[in-house]
């Protein structure tokens, strides 16, 4: 603002002097009388590059008032536009992708777990159902139909969110082959249960490995993809926009320099057409930064209390639905896959229980460490408790079938009252409830973030037209009195 | 002859290699020392050309024996299989490698009658996927037992050993962990269609033979084979990992007793997994026991054996090693359970077996014999 005019943008070239407001043309190779007018035929003796005869030009222009007043004016415009225009693209790519972070990559995550949850779910309950004999009952046969109902859903959600032949679409495709196989399987499975023969039982384990061995790993990989896309998504809505800012600086600190330049020639304090042109910067830039911190201050909660939170949430049930299946198979199988650690032989499928109860055990801490308020504190405490209560019934369960006592085992894992079931499905329903609790959670607060975003590309480019119009009549105003 | 070589040169290769000393008298005693053993790598060359030779000569005379037993349609002694490797050994008969019976308790039945509480129990390795032999009918409506000839038998010897027919824990094993459960004690006695023969009994116990068998071909009835013979040239056959029927088929390749393109990469930890890879058309056929084959059959009426049993297989109950008083208590239930017309071996066949296999006769092992000195 203090800034001697002199010395600053668009020097004039030579001697010129700052002098009165009509500064008659001196020493101009080219007649430039009438500044703007058609061009007055200069008759040099060869014929110059437009680029070079276009600097003359300006040079010539330069030197006379109305010439420097049209530079600046132009100048200023264009910077205006220009600060309109990267605020607006900038803003517009952030919201874009907190768009995409709230409506498609963090669903997409959400469907990816829903789709290995539905799985290990339909693995789990056809699992029970051979456990509970050739007559299905109606609860294992329902989850099933619905783990399978609600897998094939989310692969079609998946499938129509992801990029053509990108991995993610090859899993899904993969995904897909396989689930008609799995359920094929199943159903021969139970057919021959129906018929008494124990090839049903050999089926229904060709099923669970090709789920344990192909389809949960390749669905565990899809919800991988997906939880990096949502973080790339948060990467590219929550930078500041800079180049906007450094933009809209300079625009200022310009607009600040004429309306100066204009008082230090003129005594005149306002114009108003800078005036407005610089109030509409002004507008923009402190929307930008203001909306655009709200908006990431938006974001970073919706990451911290919704993403990480959903994400623990997500994979405690997911540990919670292998350990019950683990839990399952230990029977089914009875002792017949043995693992060897540390020179002590242990069940296979028992020692996997143990390892998904630990990862659930973790998993329900960080979630209750996320859990930033009682309506979500309340679910996960009400897990604790019944994964506490799991492994205790587990362990009897085990002794008994330690004892050889397998229908008393088999009673404590799938019976009614006092089975380790009891406490699996209040694990899973306070887990639902506290997923449910998160998502809202999450939205609300990406939302909120969107929101602060919104308007601010189209505001933007409204604001800089706006803007541009100022300056120029401003300047114009200016011009007019040379006429 | 190869590999004789091979393991000469390099048993020679290593001091070679360790020549740069340092000079004087040491060096050449080196060089002596080197020179000596340069000699022993000759020797040793000569020693395994000798060997080898050796081997050639006698390999097609056992190899003569195995065809004689393998030969389709034989029925006769083809229970060598899978011991050529221990020919010198001298293992013949092996269902005839077994202790005389007895009543007497030993610090094995002991061991087990001195087990508390809940745990006071007889612990037996079975099956829970052969038809009829050891499984859980999934129409038991919730009861979880298991049944058929097998767990007959195991509930025979927990009636014997601990005085209740009940006190027994089944433990499933796949087909190839039925030697490392007996030797890592996760299990008192295996009684699961297991097969007697030289090459077990190396690392187990054997009771008398209570069932005879012999491999046979399983394939739907639509399909070209025709039995243990060139039908089965280019197909693909499914047997059980650690089974006589993969040890078999093994061997017969190598024999190069196959028919050309036979793929046996296919295995399973249980045979019933083979009728599953055989229905999804994984594969062609499968191999194995007959008793096996016929319960496998029983569970699809579109497979039937092909050609007769190609090997003489016995069933006997496995037990750890040194376990002798077990063996002979085994072998006098096994005697009692033969005689025992009421509730005995003839009712537990009439019960599980008659309905998918022919005669009984076939399948009642001769009167045992008892060959093992101690």
């Amino acid at each position: 603002m203090t800034q001697p005019p002199r010395g600053s943008a668009a020097p004039p070239p030579g001697p010129a002097v700052p002098g009165p407001p009509a500064a008659p043309p001196r020493s101009a190779p080219v007649p430039a009388q009438r500044p703007g007018g058609a061009p007055a035929a200069p008759p040099p003796p060869r014929r110059r590059t437009a680029f070079a005869e276009g600097v003359d030009r300006l040079r010539a222009a330069a030197v006379t008032e109305p010439g420097r007043l049209r530079i600046i004016g132009a100048l200023l415009a264009v910077l205006v536009v220009a600060f309109g225009a990267v605020t607006a693209w900038q803003m517009n790519e952030r919201a874009a992708a907190a768009d995409d972070v709230l409506s498609r990559s963090q669903p997409l995550s959400s469907a990816a777990a829903g789709i290995y949850r539905s799985l290990a779910e339909a693995n789990t309950a056809a699992s029970s159902g051979f456990l509970a004999g050739g007559q299905e009952t109606e609860d294992s046969r329902t989850r099933y139909d619905k783990g399978i109902r609600a897998a094939a859903e989310g692969l079609v959600t998946a499938a129509a969110n992801s990029e053509p032949k990108s991995p993610a679409a090859r899993t899904i495709g993969e995904l897909n082959r396989l689930l008609p196989e799995y359920k094929g399987l199943v159903e021969r499975a139970r057919t021959y249960n129906r018929q008494g023969f124990p090839v049903g039982g050999a089926y229904l384990r060709y099923a669970n490995e090709k789920m344990q061995k192909e389809m949960l790993p390749a669905a565990e990989d899809l919800y991988t993809k997906e939880n990096q896309r949502l973080s790339a998504d948060y990467g590219d809505a929550e930078p500041y926009p800079w180049a906007a800012i450094a933009l809209g600086l300079v625009l200022l600190a310009a607009l600040a320099w004429a309306q100066h330049r204009h008082y230090r020639r003129t005594n005149r304090v306002l114009n108003h057409g800078l005036v407005a042109a610089t109030a509409a910067s002004a507008i923009v830039l402190v929307w930008l930064v203001v909306g655009h911190g709200v908006a990431r201050a938006h974001l970073t909660d919706s990451y911290e209390h919704g993403v990480r939170s959903l994400n623990a949430l997500n994979e405690a049930r997911i540990a919670s639905l292998k350990a019950r299946g683990n839990e399952n198979l230990t029977l089914v199988s009875r002792g017949a896959e043995t693992t060897k650690a540390d020179g002590r032989t242990y069940d296979s499928y028992d020692l996997a229980f143990g390892k998904n109860m630990d990862a659930l055990g973790t998993a329900l801490a960080e979630a209750g460490r996320l859990a930033d308020d009682k309506a979500g504190a309340q679910p996960v405490a009400a897990a604790n408790r019944d994964m506490t209560e799991w492994k205790k019934r587990h362990a009897s369960a085990r002794e008994q079938d330690e004892n050889g006592n397998y229908q008393q085992a088999l009673d404590l894992v799938i019976g009614g009252d006092g089975a380790t079931a009891e406490c699996f499905d209040g694990v899973d329903a306070a887990l639902a409830t506290a997923l449910g609790h998160e998502k809202a959670e999450f939205e609300r607060a990406a939302g909120d973030g969107l929101d602060a975003m919104g308007y601010l590309p189209q505001g933007a480019g409204v604001l800089a037209a706006l803007g541009a119009a100022g300056a120029l009549i401003g300047i114009g105003r200016r011009l007019s009195e040379y006429r | 002859m190869r590999p004789g070589a091979d393991a000469a040169v390099r048993w020679e290769g290593v001091p070679v290699g360790a020549v740069p000393g340092k000079g004087g008298v040491r060096m050449r005693a080196q060089r002596l020392r080197t020179g000596l053993r340069g000699w022993g790598g000759v020797g040793a060359m000569a020693l395994a050309c000798a060997l080898a030779v050796l081997a050639a000569l006698l390999l097609p005379m056992v190899h003569s024996h195995g065809a004689d037993g393998a030969r389709p349609d034989d029925g006769g002694r083809g229970a060598a299989h899978g011991s050529r490797a221990r020919a010198a050994q001298e293992c013949t008969d092996p269902e005839k490698q077994t202790l005389a019976p007895s009543g007497d308790d030993g610090p094995t039945i002991d061991e087990i009658r001195s087990r508390k509480g809940g745990k006071r129990k007889l612990v037996v390795g079975v099956d829970q996927n052969s038809y009829r032999w050891g499984y859980r009918d999934p129409n038991s409506g919730g009861d979880a037992r298991l049944e058929g000839f097998d767990i007959d038998l195991a509930h025979r010897i927990a009636k014997d050993v601990l005085g209740d027919a009940d006190a027994v824990q089944f433990k499933a094993i796949p087909t190839d962990q039925r030697i490392p459960a007996i030797q890592d004690g996760r299990v008192d006695m295996v009684v699961r269609t297991m097969t007697i023969n030289c090459d077990r009994l190396q690392d187990v116990a054997f009771s008398a033979p209570y069932f005879r068998t012999g491999q046979q071909v399983l394939a739907p009835k639509s399909s070209k084979i025709t039995g243990y013979d060139r039908s089965l040239a280019g197909t693909e056959i499914c047997t059980a990992a650690g089974s006589t029927a993969l040890s078999t088929l093994e061997q017969d390749q190598k024999d190069g007793k196959l028919p050309e393109g036979v793929d046996l990469r296919t295995t399973v930890p249980n045979q019933l997994d083979c009728l599953v890879r055989l229905q999804l058309g994984e594969v062609d056929a499968v191999v194995t026991d007959g008793a096996l084959a016929a319960s496998q059959a029983a569970q699809d009426p579109t497979v039937e054996l092909k050609g007769d049993a190609f090997t003489t297989e016995y069933y006997g109950v496995a037990m750890k090693k040194d376990a002798d008083d077990l063996v002979r208590r085994v072998n006098r239930v096994l005697e009692q359970w033969r005689a025992d017309r009421a509730g005995g071996w003839q009712h537990s066949y009439d019960r599980w077996l008659s309905e998918t296999m022919d005669d009984a006769a076939k399948s009642l092992p001769p009167t045992p014999q008892y060959l093992r000195g101690s």
